[in-house]
């Protein structure tokens, strides 16, 4: 990670994040490896986004191809688990990560299932890339040096008349108590992957992207219970999602 | 290398056939590879079998767009007799009249010649659907992007999802590793056609004899006017042999016999068959990008006329589950999809497999003692709305939590 520098400025990356998360790499697309959390949230966000995307351009609830002639950048992609779903959803889809490990993995599964994603590593700014009919980025603030600068650099790859979705784990008690200590405890959660000074509120974030020239729409909570998994829910209190236009 | 497509069905019968029409009516391209020519399985005399369709099974056929095609070539149910080898005690499930047609029926009877050359029809002018037969599959390939199945004549067809849909003995499913248990009934199906002299009045008639049930289901009316029922006739394996070594003649005498006239005088209009019966249930129903349809999964015994009512309904619950994660961005072979479609199937099959393996058992006693105690059972069942009610929902097929497919 040669070229990741700590939050100076223009760079959002953190060299010790991106480390942890490029020694996840491998591990990415096994449904029950160290990844097993994200896999089950994957089926919850992506109802969130669908939901909007067809609210927003106004597809079809029923086609399997809503994101059809669209241009989507998923920021902080990982190892794709989100830009494959884009671009099975029809976009033309351009994904970042910080970590060249991830982007390796990423590529490498998106060959062997047969879809054309463009990944990049690196620096988001330094890319020269867009703009994006769609922009992406689920669980990557929390962990950027940089929130406004970060922010605003989403901003600028957003198209006019673009949609955005941004989720995050919330600042609560509850928070660093289910998410930090017992999930990252108990293993759901890889060890070091949350840091909970960190996480930003609704309210936090609502200011964030109004200072950027974005509106935020009503967030919605992700919630866990032992009889739903994972579900979309008005609990807010551990993570949440929320659908991102211009002003 | 052909395209590479949402589904690769191994198996074009009934069930395979349905989940490529079901799975293309919802936007999902499939191939489907069946070892049989069609023409030869559309042929007359290829299957004298007929099927109960449930209304569940019927909504599912309406919602593929095969309902204006079925609807004149089926006899509806409207009740069902039950009785004790014709001892006093019967059970008549005969639903409240309704508004709603499908209400008032308990499903339909369709021979499943007619059923199979609908669906071919169908397929061959879907283009979402790829259908290679007569096609001998040599090798499967099932890993972590996907699935493939190399045929006899050297083609490899690629897909994302192996759907197993080849029926009781199913190599995929061997192949798996899936293990099976197993219970041999040691009893034979002799099944043919009747024409009778008196009118069935839709009634399908359930006769138990301590040998095995006796089963009488409405057919149409025949093109002269002649009244038909499929004969569903169980016979242990060892008095199977001298059953179909009889002349048609003698046959006839004993189906006579057994049925004590309630028909009239009755002739045989086609040849027989036979089908041994077998119950079997695998622990999983699906693997890594595999998933089990049909007989593959669940073959039970047809006395209640269930096994493709329950085969029809694993394809809702597939489909739907497919449908639910594509419109999701997620890969139709997602470890998650199938874990919600093994979840969703395993009771609904394990209770009907269940239920069918009891009721079989308890009228396979043979004894007077034991034909009292069954005829007091069904009074009492007779008399409990509760149970009725509950006997019916299961004969019509839609108890549970119904895949949307198979809701009307």
């Amino acid at each position: 990670m040669s070229n990741a520098t700590t939050g100076t400025a223009g760079k959002t990356i953190r060299a010790e994040e991106a480390a942890h998360f490029g020694a996840l790499a491998a591990d990415w697309w096994d449904p029950k490896g160290s990844s097993a959390m994200l896999h089950r949230l994957n089926p919850v966000r992506l109802a969130f986004l669908r939901a909007a995307v067809d609210a927003h351009w106004g597809s079809d609830p029923a086609g399997l191809r809503p994101l059809a002639g669209k241009r989507a950048l998923d920021v902080g992609c990982g190892a794709g688990l989100l830009a494959e779903p884009l671009a099975r959803l029809g976009a033309a889809v351009t994904a970042v990560d910080a970590a060249a490990e991830n982007i390796a993995a990423a590529q490498a599964h998106a060959t062997g299932v047969g879809l054309e994603i463009d990944y990049r590593s690196g620096e988001l700014a330094a890319l020269g890339l867009g703009p994006f009919d769609l922009v992406t980025a689920l669980e990557v603030i929390e962990h950027v040096a940089d929130k406004p600068q970060f922010v605003a650099q989403l901003a600028s790859h957003l198209a006019p008349g673009g949609l955005m979705f941004l989720s995050t784990p919330n600042r609560t008690t509850a928070s660093r108590l289910v998410m930090v200590r017992l999930a990252e405890g108990l293993g759901a959660i890889p060890k070091g992957t949350h840091h909970w000074d960190d996480f930003i509120t609704p309210e936090e974030l609502d200011e964030l992207l109004a200072d950027a020239g974005l509106a935020m729409g009503e967030p919605q909570g992700i919630a866990w219970s032992p009889a739903r998994g994972l579900h979309l829910s008005g609990d807010l209190a551990l993570n949440y999602i929320v659908s991102v236009v211009r002003r | 290398m052909s395209e590479t497509r949402e589904l690769l069905i191994l198996g074009g019968g009934l069930v395979g056939m349905t989940t490529a029409l079901a799975a293309a009516r919802k936007g999902i391209s499939s191939h489907v590879v069946d070892m049989a020519d069609p023409a030869a399985l559309t042929q007359d005399g290829f299957d004298g079998r007929a099927s109960a369709i449930s209304t569940a099974s019927w909504n599912l056929f309406a919602n593929i767009g095969l309902a204006d095609r079925l609807a004149p070539q089926g006899c509806p149910i409207e009740a069902i007799a039950v009785t004790d080898a014709m001892l006093p005690g019967r059970i008549d499930f005969r639903p409240e009249p309704h508004a709603n047609s499908h209400e008032g029926s308990l499903g339909y009877m369709f021979a499943n010649q007619v059923l199979r050359i609908a669906l071919f029809e169908a397929a061959r002018a879907e283009p979402l659907i790829a259908w290679h037969a007569p096609a001998r599959v040599v090798s499967r390939q099932r890993g972590a992007h996907g699935v493939s199945a190399t045929l006899a004549s050297g083609e490899t067809l690629h897909a994302r999802l192996m759907v197993a849909a080849e029926g009781r003995r199913s190599p995929t499913r061997d192949e798996a590793g899936i293990k099976l248990s197993h219970w041999d009934y040691r009893h034979r199906a002799i099944i043919t056609g009747l024409t009778h002299e008196k009118p069935h009045d839709n009634v399908a008639w359930e006769i138990f004899y301590p040998a095995g049930p006796f089963a009488l289901l409405p057919m149409l009316d025949g093109p002269e006017g002649e009244h038909r029922s499929a004969l569903v006739w169980t016979v242990a394996e060892k008095d199977a042999a001298g059953v179909l070594a009889l002349s048609d003649r003698g046959f006839l005498a004993e189906v006579d016999k057994r049925m004590q006239g309630t028909f009239g005088q009755v002739h045989l209009n086609s040849a027989r068959t036979s089908y041994p019966l077998s119950y079997q249930r695998t622990a999983r129903i699906t693997a890594e990008r595999l998933a089990l349809v049909g007989d593959a999964a669940h073959g039970i015994h047809p006395i209640a006329g269930q096994g493709l009512n329950l085969g029809l309904r694993d394809v809702g619950a597939l489909v739907e589950v497919l449908v639910d994660g594509m419109r999701l961005g997620l890969d139709p072979g997602d470890a998650q999809l199938l874990a919600r479609y093994e979840r969703w199937r395993s009771l609904d099959s394990f209770s009907v497999a269940a239920a069918t393996d009891a009721i079989t058992h308890l009228f396979g006693i043979p004894g007077r003692a034991a034909s009292a105690i069954r005829r007091l059972g069904m009074a009492g069942v007779q008399r409990s709305g509760i149970l009725k009610r509950f006997f019916m929902d299961e004969a019509r097929g839609v108890s549970g939590r119904l895949p949307e497919l198979l809701q009307g």
